[in-house]
Protein backbone atom coordinates (compact mmCIF):
# COMPACT_ATOMS: atom_id res chain seq x y z
CA UNK A 1 0.00 0.00 0.00
CA UNK A 2 1.11 3.03 -0.78
CA UNK A 3 2.85 5.34 1.64
CA UNK A 4 0.56 8.85 3.25
CA UNK A 5 3.54 10.80 1.98
CA UNK A 6 2.91 9.44 -1.59
CA UNK A 7 -0.72 9.97 -1.91
CA UNK A 8 -0.73 13.44 -0.31
CA UNK A 9 1.83 14.00 -3.03
CA UNK A 10 -0.15 12.70 -5.81
CA UNK A 11 -3.05 14.65 -4.53
CA UNK A 12 -1.50 17.99 -4.75
CA UNK A 13 -0.06 17.16 -8.42
CA UNK A 14 -3.40 16.55 -9.43
CA UNK A 15 -4.77 19.31 -7.55
CA UNK A 16 -2.60 21.80 -9.20
CA UNK A 17 -3.15 20.16 -12.66
CA UNK A 18 -6.90 20.91 -12.22
CA UNK A 19 -6.59 24.26 -11.63
CA UNK A 20 -4.79 24.54 -14.56
CA UNK A 21 -6.93 22.60 -16.85
CA UNK A 22 -9.92 24.72 -14.95
CA UNK A 23 -8.42 28.24 -16.25
CA UNK A 24 -7.80 26.79 -19.27
CA UNK A 25 -11.45 25.90 -19.89
CA UNK A 26 -12.46 29.43 -19.02
CA UNK A 27 -10.21 31.10 -21.45
CA UNK A 28 -11.43 28.88 -24.01
CA UNK A 29 -15.26 29.40 -22.93
CA UNK A 30 -14.40 33.17 -23.33
CA UNK A 31 -12.38 32.70 -26.92
CA UNK A 32 -15.13 30.75 -27.85
CA UNK A 33 -17.68 33.37 -27.46
CA UNK A 34 -15.92 35.88 -29.54
CA UNK A 35 -15.00 33.23 -32.20
CA UNK A 36 -18.44 32.51 -32.40
CA UNK A 37 -19.46 36.19 -33.25
CA UNK A 38 -16.93 36.34 -35.37
CA UNK A 39 -18.13 33.33 -37.31
CA UNK A 40 -22.04 34.84 -37.17
CA UNK A 41 -20.59 37.87 -38.45
CA UNK A 42 -18.68 36.35 -41.49
CA UNK A 43 -21.97 33.98 -42.32
CA UNK A 44 -23.57 36.37 -44.37
CA UNK A 45 -21.02 37.55 -46.43
CA UNK A 46 -20.37 33.85 -47.25
CA UNK A 47 -24.07 32.99 -48.10
CA UNK A 48 -24.18 35.70 -49.88
CA UNK A 49 -21.33 34.91 -52.56
CA UNK A 50 -22.46 31.68 -52.61
CA UNK A 51 -26.02 32.67 -53.79
CA UNK A 52 -24.02 34.55 -56.05
CA UNK A 53 -21.45 32.04 -57.45
CA UNK A 54 -24.28 29.20 -58.26
CA UNK A 55 -26.63 31.61 -59.64
CA UNK A 56 -24.10 32.56 -62.01
CA UNK A 57 -23.11 29.02 -62.91
CA UNK A 58 -26.90 27.61 -62.88
CA UNK A 59 -27.12 30.13 -65.86
CA UNK A 60 -24.44 29.75 -67.92
CA UNK A 61 -23.56 26.16 -68.18
CA UNK A 62 -21.84 26.57 -71.50
CA UNK A 63 -19.15 28.52 -69.97
CA UNK A 64 -16.08 27.08 -70.82
CA UNK A 65 -14.02 28.58 -68.05
CA UNK A 66 -10.80 26.93 -66.19
CA UNK A 67 -12.12 27.67 -62.74
CA UNK A 68 -14.66 25.04 -63.74
CA UNK A 69 -12.78 22.08 -65.02
CA UNK A 70 -10.33 19.94 -63.39
CA UNK A 71 -6.67 20.86 -64.66
CA UNK A 72 -4.28 18.70 -66.21
CA UNK A 73 -2.46 17.59 -63.08
CA UNK A 74 -3.49 14.77 -61.05
CA UNK A 75 -2.25 16.38 -57.72
CA UNK A 76 -4.52 18.14 -55.42
CA UNK A 77 -3.98 20.88 -53.29
CA UNK A 78 -5.59 20.14 -49.67
CA UNK A 79 -6.10 23.44 -47.32
CA UNK A 80 -5.78 22.11 -43.81
CA UNK A 81 -6.97 23.90 -41.09
CA UNK A 82 -5.90 22.79 -37.72
CA UNK A 83 -5.10 24.66 -34.02
CA UNK A 84 -1.62 25.82 -33.17
CA UNK A 85 -1.91 24.63 -29.66
CA UNK A 86 -3.05 21.11 -28.15
CA UNK A 87 -4.86 20.27 -25.15
CA UNK A 88 -8.44 20.01 -27.57
CA UNK A 89 -9.17 17.05 -27.05
CA UNK A 90 -9.68 14.92 -30.70
CA UNK A 91 -9.65 18.12 -32.68
CA UNK A 92 -6.56 17.40 -34.44
CA UNK A 93 -6.35 13.87 -35.04
CA UNK A 94 -10.14 14.12 -36.46
CA UNK A 95 -9.09 16.60 -39.21
CA UNK A 96 -6.06 14.70 -39.78
CA UNK A 97 -7.97 11.40 -40.26
CA UNK A 98 -10.14 13.55 -42.66
CA UNK A 99 -7.86 13.26 -45.15
CA UNK A 100 -6.10 10.65 -44.57
CA UNK A 101 -9.40 8.64 -44.54
CA UNK A 102 -10.05 10.47 -47.80
CA UNK A 103 -10.45 8.70 -51.23
CA UNK A 104 -7.57 11.07 -51.82
CA UNK A 105 -3.71 9.41 -52.46
CA UNK A 106 -1.11 10.41 -50.41
CA UNK A 107 1.44 11.17 -53.11
CA UNK A 108 -1.06 13.08 -55.28
CA UNK A 109 -1.28 15.39 -52.37
CA UNK A 110 -0.23 19.54 -51.82
CA UNK A 111 -0.54 20.13 -48.46
CA UNK A 112 -1.39 23.66 -47.44
CA UNK A 113 -1.09 23.83 -43.80
CA UNK A 114 -3.37 26.24 -41.53
CA UNK A 115 -2.40 25.35 -38.30
CA UNK A 116 0.53 23.40 -36.82
CA UNK A 117 -0.27 20.52 -35.35
CA UNK A 118 -2.13 19.12 -38.61
CA UNK A 119 0.85 20.49 -40.33
CA UNK A 120 3.61 18.33 -38.14
CA UNK A 121 1.30 15.28 -37.93
CA UNK A 122 0.93 15.31 -41.81
CA UNK A 123 4.42 16.01 -42.18
CA UNK A 124 5.29 12.43 -40.05
CA UNK A 125 2.89 10.69 -42.35
CA UNK A 126 4.69 11.27 -45.23
CA UNK A 127 2.62 13.82 -46.88
CA UNK A 128 4.11 16.96 -48.79
CA UNK A 129 3.64 19.80 -47.17
CA UNK A 130 3.83 22.56 -50.30
CA UNK A 131 3.09 26.23 -47.54
CA UNK A 132 2.90 26.64 -44.05
CA UNK A 133 0.50 29.82 -42.90
CA UNK A 134 -0.30 28.78 -39.35
CA UNK A 135 0.51 31.94 -38.24
CA UNK A 136 -2.53 32.88 -39.25
CA UNK A 137 -4.95 30.68 -36.67
CA UNK A 138 -3.76 33.28 -33.96
CA UNK A 139 -5.83 35.84 -35.36
CA UNK A 140 -7.43 35.25 -38.62
CA UNK A 141 -7.87 38.23 -41.23
CA UNK A 142 -9.66 38.25 -44.12
CA UNK A 143 -6.49 39.84 -45.94
CA UNK A 144 -4.87 36.46 -44.86
CA UNK A 145 -7.34 34.17 -46.61
CA UNK A 146 -7.00 36.61 -49.67
CA UNK A 147 -3.50 35.63 -49.30
CA UNK A 148 -3.66 31.84 -49.33
CA UNK A 149 -6.51 32.28 -51.78
CA UNK A 150 -4.32 34.25 -54.52
CA UNK A 151 -1.44 31.37 -53.64
CA UNK A 152 -3.42 28.35 -54.16
CA UNK A 153 -5.18 29.86 -57.33
CA UNK A 154 -1.72 30.92 -59.14
CA UNK A 155 -0.75 27.31 -58.92
CA UNK A 156 -4.29 26.20 -60.31
CA UNK A 157 -3.89 28.65 -63.04
CA UNK A 158 -0.27 27.30 -63.74
CA UNK A 159 -1.54 24.00 -63.87
CA UNK A 160 0.91 22.47 -60.92
CA UNK A 161 -2.63 21.18 -59.35
CA UNK A 162 -5.89 20.14 -61.10
CA UNK A 163 -8.36 20.09 -57.83
CA UNK A 164 -8.50 22.70 -54.65
CA UNK A 165 -9.77 20.64 -51.31
CA UNK A 166 -10.16 21.95 -48.13
CA UNK A 167 -10.53 20.06 -44.41
CA UNK A 168 -11.79 22.35 -41.58
CA UNK A 169 -14.09 21.87 -38.64
CA UNK A 170 -17.34 22.94 -39.27
CA UNK A 171 -18.83 24.60 -35.67
CA UNK A 172 -22.35 23.05 -35.61
CA UNK A 173 -23.03 24.24 -31.54
CA UNK A 174 -20.87 24.12 -28.70
CA UNK A 175 -21.06 20.14 -28.40
CA UNK A 176 -20.88 19.14 -31.93
CA UNK A 177 -17.98 20.36 -34.32
CA UNK A 178 -18.15 18.29 -37.55
CA UNK A 179 -14.66 18.07 -39.48
CA UNK A 180 -15.53 18.76 -42.93
CA UNK A 181 -13.57 17.85 -46.13
CA UNK A 182 -14.95 20.55 -49.09
CA UNK A 183 -13.79 20.51 -52.75
CA UNK A 184 -13.33 23.85 -53.72
CA UNK A 185 -12.00 24.19 -57.45
CA UNK A 186 -13.27 23.04 -59.84
CA UNK A 187 -16.81 24.87 -58.50
CA UNK A 188 -19.42 21.84 -58.18
CA UNK A 189 -22.77 22.84 -56.50
CA UNK A 190 -26.06 21.19 -56.20
CA UNK A 191 -28.30 22.42 -58.46
CA UNK A 192 -31.13 21.78 -55.60
CA UNK A 193 -29.00 25.04 -53.97
CA UNK A 194 -29.19 27.11 -57.33
CA UNK A 195 -31.81 29.62 -55.88
CA UNK A 196 -35.14 30.41 -57.70
CA UNK A 197 -34.08 31.43 -61.30
CA UNK A 198 -36.99 33.07 -62.19
CA UNK A 199 -36.19 36.57 -61.55
CA UNK A 200 -32.75 35.86 -62.01
CA UNK A 201 -32.83 34.98 -65.59
CA UNK A 202 -32.76 38.08 -66.95
CA UNK A 203 -29.89 38.99 -65.43
CA UNK A 204 -27.09 40.43 -67.11
CA UNK A 205 -23.22 40.61 -66.72
CA UNK A 206 -21.04 43.49 -67.35
CA UNK A 207 -18.66 43.03 -68.68
CA UNK A 208 -20.13 39.56 -69.60
CA UNK A 209 -20.14 36.60 -68.22
CA UNK A 210 -16.95 34.90 -68.17
CA UNK A 211 -15.35 38.56 -66.59
CA UNK A 212 -17.72 38.32 -63.77
CA UNK A 213 -16.68 34.62 -62.77
CA UNK A 214 -13.22 35.45 -63.19
CA UNK A 215 -14.05 38.21 -60.53
CA UNK A 216 -15.98 36.08 -58.43
CA UNK A 217 -14.91 33.16 -57.95
CA UNK A 218 -11.37 34.10 -55.97
CA UNK A 219 -13.84 36.38 -54.00
CA UNK A 220 -15.95 32.73 -53.29
CA UNK A 221 -12.68 30.80 -52.76
CA UNK A 222 -11.56 33.55 -50.32
CA UNK A 223 -14.69 33.69 -48.42
CA UNK A 224 -14.34 30.31 -48.42
CA UNK A 225 -11.39 30.43 -46.65
CA UNK A 226 -11.82 33.40 -44.28
CA UNK A 227 -15.15 31.50 -43.19
CA UNK A 228 -13.39 28.07 -42.84
CA UNK A 229 -10.81 29.83 -40.25
CA UNK A 230 -13.48 31.44 -38.19
CA UNK A 231 -15.86 28.58 -38.01
CA UNK A 232 -12.58 26.03 -37.05
CA UNK A 233 -11.39 28.22 -34.42
CA UNK A 234 -14.84 28.04 -32.72
CA UNK A 235 -14.52 24.60 -33.00
CA UNK A 236 -11.03 24.74 -31.39
CA UNK A 237 -12.07 26.38 -28.86
CA UNK A 238 -15.21 24.63 -28.31
CA UNK A 239 -13.38 21.48 -28.35
CA UNK A 240 -10.85 22.55 -26.17
CA UNK A 241 -13.23 23.73 -23.57
CA UNK A 242 -14.85 20.86 -23.63
CA UNK A 243 -12.00 18.93 -23.13
CA UNK A 244 -10.47 20.73 -19.93
CA UNK A 245 -14.33 20.51 -18.68
CA UNK A 246 -13.71 17.25 -18.53
CA UNK A 247 -10.09 16.94 -17.45
CA UNK A 248 -11.45 19.01 -14.63
CA UNK A 249 -13.97 16.99 -13.49
CA UNK A 250 -12.18 13.88 -13.96
CA UNK A 251 -9.29 15.56 -11.44
CA UNK A 252 -12.03 16.15 -9.48
CA UNK A 253 -12.51 12.44 -9.32
CA UNK A 254 -8.93 11.05 -8.73
CA UNK A 255 -8.95 13.52 -6.13
CA UNK A 256 -11.82 12.11 -4.28
CA UNK A 257 -10.41 8.88 -4.96
CA UNK A 258 -7.36 9.49 -3.27
CA UNK A 259 -8.79 11.72 -0.71
CA UNK A 260 -10.56 8.41 0.89
CA UNK A 261 -7.51 6.41 0.28
CA UNK A 262 -5.44 8.95 2.25
CA UNK A 263 -7.70 8.59 5.04
CA UNK A 264 -8.16 5.02 5.45
CA UNK A 265 -4.36 4.83 5.21
CA UNK A 266 -3.52 7.11 7.96
CA UNK A 267 -6.56 5.78 10.28
CA UNK A 268 -4.19 2.20 9.36
CA UNK A 269 -1.32 3.98 10.60
CA UNK A 270 -3.18 5.04 13.56
CA UNK A 271 -4.66 1.87 14.41
CA UNK A 272 -1.34 -0.06 13.88
CA UNK A 273 0.19 2.90 16.16
CA UNK A 274 -2.35 2.40 18.95
CA UNK A 275 -1.86 -1.42 18.88
CA UNK A 276 1.84 -1.56 19.03
CA UNK A 277 1.59 0.73 21.92
CA UNK A 278 -1.13 -1.13 23.94
CA UNK A 279 0.59 -3.77 23.26
CA UNK A 280 4.20 -2.56 24.41
CA UNK A 281 2.19 -0.92 27.94
CA UNK A 282 1.11 -5.09 28.35
CA UNK A 283 4.49 -6.55 27.73
CA UNK A 284 6.16 -3.93 30.55
CA UNK A 285 2.96 -4.70 33.14
CA UNK B 1 -42.42 61.49 -45.23
CA UNK B 2 -40.68 59.87 -49.09
CA UNK B 3 -42.75 58.56 -51.58
CA UNK B 4 -42.07 54.52 -50.71
CA UNK B 5 -42.51 53.45 -54.16
CA UNK B 6 -39.23 54.54 -55.42
CA UNK B 7 -37.66 53.23 -52.26
CA UNK B 8 -35.48 49.73 -52.78
CA UNK B 9 -33.76 47.48 -50.42
CA UNK B 10 -29.83 47.82 -50.48
CA UNK B 11 -27.69 45.53 -48.59
CA UNK B 12 -24.10 46.01 -48.41
CA UNK B 13 -22.03 43.13 -46.91
CA UNK B 14 -18.72 42.54 -45.98
CA UNK B 15 -16.52 39.74 -44.61
CA UNK B 16 -16.67 40.63 -40.97
CA UNK B 17 -20.52 42.74 -40.65
CA UNK B 18 -23.17 43.65 -42.94
CA UNK B 19 -22.21 46.99 -43.05
CA UNK B 20 -25.35 48.29 -44.39
CA UNK B 21 -29.12 47.10 -44.77
CA UNK B 22 -32.24 49.14 -45.26
CA UNK B 23 -34.44 50.93 -47.79
CA UNK B 24 -32.51 53.61 -49.91
CA UNK B 25 -33.96 55.73 -53.02
CA UNK B 26 -30.38 55.88 -54.83
CA UNK B 27 -26.83 54.68 -54.11
CA UNK B 28 -24.00 55.46 -55.86
CA UNK B 29 -20.62 53.76 -56.24
CA UNK B 30 -17.79 53.02 -59.13
CA UNK B 31 -17.44 49.83 -61.32
CA UNK B 32 -15.49 48.76 -63.79
CA UNK B 33 -16.09 51.49 -66.52
CA UNK B 34 -16.31 54.20 -63.75
CA UNK B 35 -19.13 55.57 -61.77
CA UNK B 36 -22.93 54.23 -61.64
CA UNK B 37 -25.60 55.38 -59.86
CA UNK B 38 -28.70 52.78 -58.85
CA UNK B 39 -32.10 53.75 -58.66
CA UNK B 40 -35.07 51.77 -58.38
CA UNK B 41 -35.95 49.30 -61.81
CA UNK B 42 -32.72 49.43 -62.50
CA UNK B 43 -32.36 46.51 -65.11
CA UNK B 44 -30.77 43.54 -63.50
CA UNK B 45 -26.96 43.63 -63.38
CA UNK B 46 -24.05 41.91 -61.78
CA UNK B 47 -21.14 44.25 -62.04
CA UNK B 48 -17.36 44.16 -60.36
CA UNK B 49 -17.07 46.97 -57.66
CA UNK B 50 -13.43 49.05 -57.77
CA UNK B 51 -12.20 50.70 -54.60
CA UNK B 52 -14.33 54.13 -54.81
CA UNK B 53 -17.10 56.49 -53.27
CA UNK B 54 -19.92 54.71 -51.51
CA UNK B 55 -23.14 57.58 -51.83
CA UNK B 56 -26.52 56.18 -49.86
CA UNK B 57 -29.36 58.31 -50.27
CA UNK B 58 -32.33 57.61 -47.98
CA UNK B 59 -35.36 60.74 -47.45
CA UNK B 60 -33.25 62.98 -49.41
CA UNK B 61 -30.19 62.68 -47.11
CA UNK B 62 -26.90 61.76 -48.41
CA UNK B 63 -24.75 59.22 -46.88
CA UNK B 64 -21.10 58.67 -47.77
CA UNK B 65 -18.88 55.87 -47.20
CA UNK B 66 -15.55 53.87 -48.50
CA UNK B 67 -16.29 50.80 -50.88
CA UNK B 68 -13.13 48.70 -51.34
CA UNK B 69 -13.28 45.62 -54.21
CA UNK B 70 -16.01 43.47 -54.84
CA UNK B 71 -19.42 42.83 -56.66
CA UNK B 72 -22.77 43.87 -56.50
CA UNK B 73 -25.53 42.39 -57.35
CA UNK B 74 -28.53 44.71 -58.84
CA UNK B 75 -32.23 43.46 -59.04
CA UNK B 76 -35.00 45.95 -59.60
CA UNK B 77 -36.26 46.17 -55.81
CA UNK B 78 -33.27 45.29 -54.35
CA UNK B 79 -29.36 45.96 -54.49
CA UNK B 80 -26.64 43.39 -52.79
CA UNK B 81 -22.94 44.64 -52.89
CA UNK B 82 -20.48 42.42 -51.44
CA UNK B 83 -17.17 44.45 -50.69
CA UNK B 84 -14.02 43.10 -49.00
CA UNK B 85 -13.96 46.87 -47.07
CA UNK B 86 -16.75 49.00 -46.36
CA UNK B 87 -16.35 51.91 -43.94
CA UNK B 88 -18.01 55.22 -42.34
CA UNK B 89 -15.96 58.23 -42.74
CA UNK B 90 -15.48 57.91 -38.60
CA UNK B 91 -14.17 54.66 -38.51
CA UNK B 92 -11.52 55.77 -41.38
CA UNK B 93 -7.81 56.17 -39.59
CA UNK B 94 -6.55 59.53 -41.76
CA UNK B 95 -3.32 59.22 -40.65
CA UNK B 96 -3.04 55.27 -41.78
CA UNK B 97 -4.50 56.39 -45.01
CA UNK B 98 -2.18 59.12 -45.07
CA UNK B 99 1.02 57.38 -44.83
CA UNK B 100 -0.55 54.38 -47.23
CA UNK B 101 -0.67 57.21 -49.95
CA UNK B 102 2.90 58.57 -49.31
CA UNK B 103 4.00 54.96 -49.29
CA UNK B 104 2.11 53.52 -52.31
CA UNK B 105 3.39 57.07 -54.33
CA UNK B 106 7.23 56.47 -53.18
CA UNK B 107 6.78 53.15 -54.73
CA UNK B 108 5.62 53.91 -58.12
CA UNK B 109 8.15 57.14 -58.54
CA UNK B 110 11.36 54.22 -57.76
CA UNK B 111 9.39 52.15 -60.69
CA UNK B 112 9.54 49.21 -59.02
CA UNK B 113 8.46 45.84 -61.07
CA UNK B 114 5.24 45.25 -62.69
CA UNK B 115 3.68 43.50 -60.20
CA UNK B 116 4.28 46.13 -57.10
CA UNK B 117 3.61 48.87 -59.67
CA UNK B 118 -0.05 47.69 -59.64
CA UNK B 119 0.10 46.92 -55.73
CA UNK B 120 1.37 50.17 -55.45
CA UNK B 121 -1.31 51.54 -57.52
CA UNK B 122 -3.96 49.67 -55.79
CA UNK B 123 -3.15 51.33 -52.09
CA UNK B 124 -3.07 54.35 -53.24
CA UNK B 125 -6.18 54.40 -55.01
CA UNK B 126 -7.51 52.96 -51.33
CA UNK B 127 -5.55 55.83 -49.77
CA UNK B 128 -7.49 58.29 -52.16
CA UNK B 129 -10.86 57.19 -51.57
CA UNK B 130 -10.26 56.82 -47.95
CA UNK B 131 -9.26 60.77 -47.58
CA UNK B 132 -11.28 62.01 -50.12
CA UNK B 133 -14.62 60.31 -48.01
CA UNK B 134 -12.97 61.46 -44.74
CA UNK B 135 -12.85 65.19 -46.09
CA UNK B 136 -16.43 65.45 -47.31
CA UNK B 137 -17.80 64.67 -44.15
Amino acid sequence: MASMRDIKRRRTSIQSTQQITKAMKLVSTVKLQKARGRAEDAYPYFTHVYEAVTSLLSMSDKLDHPYLQSGQSEKAAVIVISSNRGLAGGYNSNIVKKLTGSTLKKENVKVYAVGGKARDSLRNKGYEIAADHSAVMEHPHYADAMEICHEVLEAFTAGEIGEIYMVYTHFKNTVSHIPTMMKLLPVEFDEADAPATDKRLLMNYEPNEEEVLNLIIPKYVTSLFYGAFVDALASENGARMQAMDSATSNAEDMISDLTLKYNRVRQGTITQELTEIIAGAEAIS
Amino acid sequence: MADDSNLFDLEIVTPDRVFYKGKVSMVEFTDQDGDIGVYKHHIPLTTGVVPGVLTITVDGVKKEADLMAGFAEILPDQVRILAEVAEWPDEIDEERAVAAKERAEKRISSHSSEVEMIRAELALQRAIVRLSVKSHK
